[in-house]
């Protein structure tokens, strides 16, 4: 196992390089650079930003000096756009958020979900089964931006409960956590609705009921923990797309966190906050990814690496 | 030397610099002196210097103030300058500023201050999005040190002593005065920069002369400023407390007013009407100094049928204006048949010809000289017109689509992201473009100066008469003759389809005053409003 995580770990190292090696292409193939304005800057100063900034060098000694920065001084560089501030500023600045808000949203999700789903599929066909399943199906088919202005709309204008947007203590927190849990909730009660649901016809499952084990502790101890299989898989990239923040969540609650970053860096041609997030969600992927696979072999003891 | 002084406005404002937040009579004021406004995105810099947008602009002239502010209609007042001289030739400006001025940390605002803020913003090191509004502003060797030929030190601006500011430019520039309410020429402190560097924007690091200071700044959710007790005119500042706050989305924007969290935001294309009859006292249409077009590209790369002028003229005239204005704006726009926007201080709409015919008619003349062009049902005319995602872009792009059906005209629709649409018209790729101007100041030229040759259109239009008109201008005691002739150039020559002429559609909270509603430049002051009891 420790060797599986070492190996994993190394080959990581490549694939961040070439993360970062083709977003850089991608990148400055767009066209467009980040002074692009309005009204064209005179060459002169045009000239003296891409000095600043290093873009008039050649683009290999710019990837090169990037990645040095990032190895030796951890300096992710400074924003195109932001002139006073640096990326790892940025990231300092709008990651918290995210994290906080995604963090919960994960929580509730897989409280919420797996409770429905696992409901669901003890008591098949049932009127408690037909709601959660229409629940999901809605809930996936809403898409997030048309729930935020609602969600603005209702809570804020008419109920004036909550405010309407910014960050602050807890209650800033409950519309940013509605709007991003709401359809990742409803795909973990799928997932485990129809992993339990196979699990529930099993050998060992008879047997277990055979013994005359309470179905309570049939289902919490021997259909549970196999069921959870695909829902772990999905649970990984989801819990790394939540922390990572949400382009709609951002917009709508004016959050500050670094969702929106990904959308307004790349539109902005801001080259280092761009490069800056797509690398801290390209190692938050490969990380969860290797604590999904370990969680399995934890979760199935017929997993071994 | 003669004494001058820039308009009556300027001489009431010495006399009484404190009319501006002072409630009329029988107003009461509220106890709650807050405003909250509106902001569609992340303030990028507090920086005057390297600020290059509106919203950034709107926040730098609370925390700092230039030589002279602009009152509620757009006219110079004295700001940190008293007055100024002007040399017979007209070509030297000395400010004279108040000995009572200071930065938020105590210490004077002095000449030096200036001469520094001005050398930051030319000197390439600095490296500014806005270094060519020095060269705009023709100072003394601005170009050479932009370039990086001349050192700072040559700019032609210096400190004569600590209250009197010299400023020496190239040719005479009549709305030179203007342009110092920009925020890219108010002063910085030169010892914070220094000690601070890039970081020096920050609550509690940033040191500014202006009403407010900051207090905080959330990226892209808020920023808050204080009123600054060491302000010199501190005495006469009503509002306490500014906050903006960011809300991507125009229409929670407005939901979020309704909720009462904001007192201004702006009004969601299409809504005016509803909220106008709802809210009168809240919905107000205020024109503003940009006017929207479509460019034609004359250059080498451009199509050759725009080459020819009858085609250029046919496709203005079919160009229906009005339902642009009143079927998908909505909002108070005017239909432009010009250039300058209608609303600029000082400037006399000429008569342009079309704009005085029914639409019938224009229509009549365009496909006429479509026909005189050689172009009619067996060699119809097909033109790309390229515009960048927008849902009112795409509205107009499309009506206009149909526009020209009736001409026998097919345009193609091109919707590019606007990094690429800007990025393209630069290079010259492009057949028909959409575009928008903004003042830079408040004078017909900021809009005329961008047809010259050596002008910013990317469509290359070129024209010596023209060229000569606006030298001419330059130099004219009024030179409103100058403009009316280059207009009625432009008409003829049309080099873009002039569309509308902006509004800003806003709605604003009934008990707040000293807002301005009649400066087509939109600049306002926090230090001028205040609100009243209802």
């Amino acid at each position: 196992m420790f060797g599986f995580v070492l190996r994993r770990l190394a080959v990581a190292i490549p694939t961040l390089l070439l993360l970062i090696v083709l977003s850089f292409l991608l990148m400055h193939a767009a066209p467009g650079g980040p002074f692009t304005q309005e009204r064209a800057l005179p060459p002169q100063v045009l000239a003296n930003l891409n000095a600043k900034y290093g873009l008039d060098e050649p683009l290999w000694r710019q990837i090169a000096g990037y990645v040095w920065g990032i190895v030796a001084h951890f300096d992710f560089g400074p924003s195109f756009v932001y002139p006073d501030r640096s990326v790892n500023q940025i990231i300092a600045a709008g990651f918290p958020v995210t994290l906080t808000y995604g963090g919960i949203a994960f929580l509730v999700a897989m409280a919420v979900g797996i409770s429905l789903g696992v409901a669901a599929a003890v008591r098949q066909n049932s009127w408690l089964d037909h709601l959660v399943v229409g629940l999901s199906i809605g809930a996936q088919v809403l898409p997030n931006f048309v729930m935020a202005p609602i969600l603005v709309l209702v809570f804020t204008l008419w109920l004036g409960w909550l405010p309407g947007g910014g960050w602050g203590g807890p209650l800033y927190w409950i519309m940013p956590v509605l709007a991003l849990s709401t359809s990742f909730m409803a795909s973990i009660a799928r997932i485990t609705r129809s992993s339990m649901l196979e699990v529930l016809g099993q050998d060992h499952i008879r047997t277990a009921r055979a013994k005359g084990l309470p179905e309570r502790a049939v289902i919490l101890r021997h259909a549970l923990r196999p069921a959870m299989l695909p829902v772990v898989s999905y649970l990984g990239p989801a819990f790394v797309t939540m922390i990572t923040g949400s382009v709609v969540v951002d917009m709508y609650f004016s959050t500050g966190g670094i969702g929106r970053s990904f959308v307004d860096s790349a539109l902005n041609r801001d080259y280092a906050v761009m490069m800056g997030v797509t690398i801290l969600a390209g190692a938050l992927t490969i990380l969860f990814s290797l604590l999904v696979d370990v969680a399995y072999a934890w979760i199935d003891p017929k997993i071994r690496y | 030397m003669t004494r001058l002084l820039l308009t009556s406005a300027l001489v009431a404002g010495i006399a009484l610099p404190v009319l501006a937040a002072a409630p009329a009579e029988g107003e009461k004021l509220a106890e709650n002196q807050s405003y909250t406004f509106w902001l569609l995105d992340a303030i990028k810099t507090a920086d005057p210097q390297k600020n290059t947008d509106v919203e950034g602009s709107d926040i730098i002239r609370q925390l700092f103030e230039g030589l002279l502010n602009e009152d509620t209609d757009g006219a110079p007042v004295p700001g940190v300058a008293t007055g100024f001289d002007l040399s017979q030739d007209k070509l030297t400006y000395t400010f004279h500023l108040r000995a009572q001025a200071k930065w938020s940390n105590g210490e004077p605002v002095t000449a030096h201050d200036f001469v520094y803020a001005w050398r930051r913003l030319a000197d390439p090191a600095t490296a500014s999005e806005y270094a060519w509004f020095m060269e705009l502003m023709n100072v003394e060797n601005a170009g050479a040190v932009v370039k990086g030929d001349k050192p700072p030190e040559e700019l032609g601006v210096r400190a004569l002593d600590d209250h009197r500011l010299e400023v020496r430019l190239t040719t005479p520039t009549p709305y030179f005065p203007k342009m110092v309410t920009h925020a890219s020429t108010f002063p910085v402190n030169r010892k914070v920069i220094e000690a601070e560097g890039d970081g020096w924007t920050q609550p509690g690091k940033l040191v500014g002369n202006g009403a407010y200071v900051l207090k905080s700044h959330d990226l892209g959710v808020q920023i808050s400023m204080e009123r600054n007790p060491d302000y010199w005119d501190a005495g006469n500042v009503i509002m306490q407390r500014i906050q903006g706050l960011t809300v991507n989305d125009n229409n929670v924007a407005l939901t979020r007013y309704q909720a009462g969290e904001l007192d201004r935001v702006q009004i969601p294309a299409g809504q005016y009407p509803r909220l106008e009859k709802e809210t009168p006292d809240q919905a107000v249409s205020i024109p503003y100094a940009c006017t929207y077009g479509y460019l034609f590209n004359l250059g080498d790369k451009g199509p050759e049928a725009l080459k020819d002028v009858r085609v250029r003229q046919a496709l203005s005239y079919a160009m229906q204006r009005d339902v642009v204005v009143n079927q998908i704006l909505q909002g108070g726009q005017k239909p432009a048949y010009n250039w300058t926007h209608w609303a600029i201080e000082g400037f006399q709409m000429p008569q342009i010809d079309y704009a005085a015919w029914s639409q019938a008619e224009r229509l009549d003349k365009a496909k006429a000289l479509l026909a005189e062009a050689g172009y009619g049902p067996d060699k119809p005319l097909r033109l790309t017109l390229q515009y960048n995602t927008d849902d009112n872009h795409k509205k107009i792009a499309v009506a206009t689509q149909q526009f020209y059906k009736q001409l026998g005209v097919e345009l193609t629709l091109n919707n590019v992201e606007w990094k690429v649409h800007t990025d393209r018209m630069q290079a010259g790729d492009f057949e028909m473009a959409r575009y928008a101007w903004c003042a830079d100041y408040n004078e017909a030229s900021t809009f005329l100066d961008f047809f010259r040759s050596t002008g910013m259109n990317y469509g290359d239009y070129s024209n010596p008469e023209f060229d000569a008109l606006m030298d001419r201008s330059k130099t004219s005691e009024d030179p409103n003759a100058q403009y009316a002739a280059a207009e009625a150039i432009l008409a003829r020559d049309m080099p873009l389809v002039p569309i509308y002429h902006y509004a800003k559609v806003d709605m604003i909270r009934d008990d707040i005053r000293g807002l301005p509603t009649r400066n087509v430049m939109n600049d306002w002051y926090a230090k001028d409003i205040y609100r009243i009891q209802k």
